[in-house]
């Protein structure tokens, strides 16, 4: 017999227009002690993939307190195969369990034939990925019953064989499946100068009313053979200025949007993600209230 | 006919077969069409991906295997691991499942046939995890035993706890997944001929991992065989002449390892 | 394997005892017990990358050949083995018990 609080317990599942966390087990206990605020939390759908126990507990302990977010991270959309059906009713099954908000996924693959490869693998930006893209995205708003949101991806190579942008790729995507999208700002940095392009330019023509959510990160510098950048999407450290940039670029002249922080590898202590939560909480703000702000 | 190929008009086309073959062979090229920024082929950008795969996977068997790790020393670990995952790559999405072959595989892995105990501390933390993502239910409430009457009473049998398991082992596993794990700093004559066989149990959210009295591992497994609990007493009593049912069962239900019983 | 069954009266008495002594002493029971409260496990799906260039995946691995070199060297020290041997890990060719 599973503890299964009622639903009327639990706060309004509609994420609102502010910053929110990556939830980290080791975080769990400060967070419900000491009731911090903060407009929401995400979570990796396949942590909760369990029959039960301490992680649905705890998952439960937040939702009620907390408007949630589901962010898998295994389906591998992008593969050549086709999705496997157990995994996506597991996915299904915790949208019903815990009626999060937002549910996103990425442009990836990361499984082919029955290997895991447990990455954000890329693919080529060409007719042939977008047409197997769109259908897989069917499928997932089709069994999991909802409208889900696609995350552009952090790269670190190029596919000769792409004949459009990765930007014609993923406005192509909405218009063909009706999904949303994350826009990971980091990611915009990471792909963008390791291709080096401009990440103005980008986020100037990203399609920015298809999005429902916005990530932050950290990121780790390092070179290629040649010597030239090349950074590495390792969320393992503070937003780099340059991201917060960007990201105050995209708040003002978009308005306000959900706007999570990941932070997954050398986890800090709670008050330091929530200060980073924080941060883009000012920035925000700043949105809502452009006049009161500007006149101080 | 032409002798060269017409690379400008064709570029080369990488599946995402091609990608994972590559992947997975450290000495295979990087597949001609993954390019950098000049438009030249980019084996150091590759490498990020295959560090991903292989570090990400040693990483998640080593927060499922932290005793083990101890045990053998990181850099050690790390490199069995590897070894590991070369060989028996998950085949989910969902990593908390992934490692239930790392025992066997340690088992059979030439270099450590010297360290024959490491296994079953394998075995223990896999015990472990399996228990503390298992289902919830409610254990078996003690008075539900009692009040079967003393005619009935040796021919109930239970239901096994989703999380309940019994580890049988020749080692000390209990020891050493104490000492590596949960209690680093406790002061533990550990003897290696000390067979040890363990109860692991959730009976609510907090995983409990017990040292088994005499003739308690007979038991509980009769039991989870279902057996009827006067025939698995009569087990236990027949091979081990120390076994106390009393003190047995009353570990039993103590930890939830049942969570329903029958009359019939 | 049949085994003789215990008699019914034994099997109650033990039975009896057991529960008494729970809701005697619930908590208190005597068998040692692994405290392990509070520990929650950290998920092991996460979206990062984190060894970035480094040559964790450029290597291969060969331990039926001879290229195996590394000793298990546990971190672990405060494990005191029989005969004074002290160490976290023991090789146990000589003194393996019969199968």
């Amino acid at each position: 017999m599973s503890v299964q609080p009622s639903r009327s317990q639990r706060v309004d599942a509609a994420i609102p227009a502010r910053a929110g966390a990556g939830l980290k087990a080791e975080h769990i206990r400060e967070i419900l002690d000491s009731g911090a605020d903060i407009g929401f939390f995400e979570v990796h759908a396949e942590n909760y993939m369990g029959a039960g126990g301490m992680p649905h507990r705890q998952l439960e302990a937040i939702r009620e307190k907390y408007p949630l977010s589901l962010h898998g991270v295994g389906l591998s959309i992008g593969g050549e195969q086709p999705l496997d059906a157990e995994h996506l009713k597991r996915l299904a099954a915790l949208n019903k369990k815990y009626e999060p908000g937002l549910f996103s996924e990425h442009l990836a693959w990361s499984t082919h034939d029955t290997t895991y490869y447990n990455d954000l693998l890329p693919v080529p930006y060409d007719k042939a990925t977008l047409d197997r893209v769109c259908d897989h995205i069917d499928e997932v708003q089709e069994v999991v019953g909802r409208k889900m949101l696609l995350e552009n991806p952090s790269t670190y190579v190029a596919f000769q064989q792409s004949t459009m942008s990765e930007i014609e790729f993923l406005k192509q995507i909405t218009k063909r499946t009706g999904c949303g999208l994350l826009l990971d700002v980091n990611n915009v940095f990471v792909s963008c100068t390791n291709h080096e392009r401009s990440p103005e330019e980008y986020l100037a023509d990203f399609p920015i009313t298809d999005v429902g959510e916005i990530h932050l990160g950290g990121h780790a510098p390092d070179r290629d053979d040649e010597g030239r950048p090349l950074l590495i999407d390792a969320h393992d450290r503070e937003v780099d200025d340059a991201v917060w940039k960007l990201y105050e670029s995209v708040i003002r002249e978009n308005g306000s949007l959900p706007t999570l922080v990941e932070w997954d590898n050398d986890v800090p202590a709670w008050p330091i993600l929530l200060a980073e939560a924080q941060a883009a909480d000012r920035i925000l703000e700043q949105a809502r209230e452009p006049d009161l702000k500007r006149a101080v | 006919m032409q002798s060269e190929m017409p690379v400008a008009d064709f570029p080369p086309k990488v599946s995402v077969g091609d990608f994972s073959a590559a992947l997975w062979d450290p000495d295979a090229e990087t597949p001609e069409g993954l390019i950098g920024p000049d438009g030249a082929i980019a084996p150091k950008r590759f490498s990020v991906y295959r560090n991903n795969v292989i570090v990400s996977l040693c990483d998640a068997l080593g927060q499922t295997f932290p005793a083990v790790t101890n045990l053998l020393g990181e850099d050690y670990f790390r490199a069995l691991a590897r070894a590991f995952v070369a060989e028996h790559p998950p085949s989910t999405p969902v990593l908390m499942w992934y490692g239930d072959m790392f025992a066997d595989f340690i088992e059979s892995f030439p270099p450590l046939q010297a360290y024959p105990y490491v296994p079953d501390v394998a075995r223990l933390e896999w015990a472990w995890v399996s228990a503390y993502h298992a289902a919830d239910a409610t254990p078996l409430d003690p008075a539900a035993i009692g009040a079967v009457s003393p005619d009935e009473v040796g021919q109930v049998r239970f239901e096994r706890h989703p999380a309940a398991a019994v580890l049988v082992s020749r080692w000390p596993v209990w020891d050493l997944v104490r000492i590596n794990r949960f209690d680093p700093s406790a002061k533990i004559e550990i003897d290696l001929h000390e067979p040890q066989s363990v109860l692991i149990t959730r009976p609510e959210f907090e995983v409990e991992v017990l040292l088994l009295r005499p003739g308690g591992d007979v038991f509980v497994n009769a039991l989870m065989d279902g057996a009827t609990l006067g025939g698995a007493a009569a087990a236990a009593g027949a091979q081990v002449p120390e076994f106390s049912l009393s003190d047995v069962l009353s570990d039993c239900l103590a930890n939830g390892v049942f969570s329903d019983l029958r009359t019939a | 394997m049949k085994h003789k069954a215990m008699s019914a009266a034994i099997v109650a008495g033990a039975v009896a005892t057991a529960v008494a002594g729970l809701s005697a002493t619930a908590p208190a029971h005597a068998q040692a017990k692994e405290k392990c409260y509070g520990v929650s496990l950290k998920g092991q799906n996460d979206c990062k990358a984190g060894a970035g260039t480094t040559c964790a995946g450029t290597s291969t691995v060969d331990y039926q050949g001879n290229a195996w070199t590394l000793v298990p060297k546990g971190t672990c020290v405060s494990m005191e083995l029989p005969d004074n041997r002290k160490g976290s890990l023991t090789e146990l060719d000589r003194d393996l018990p019969e199968a």
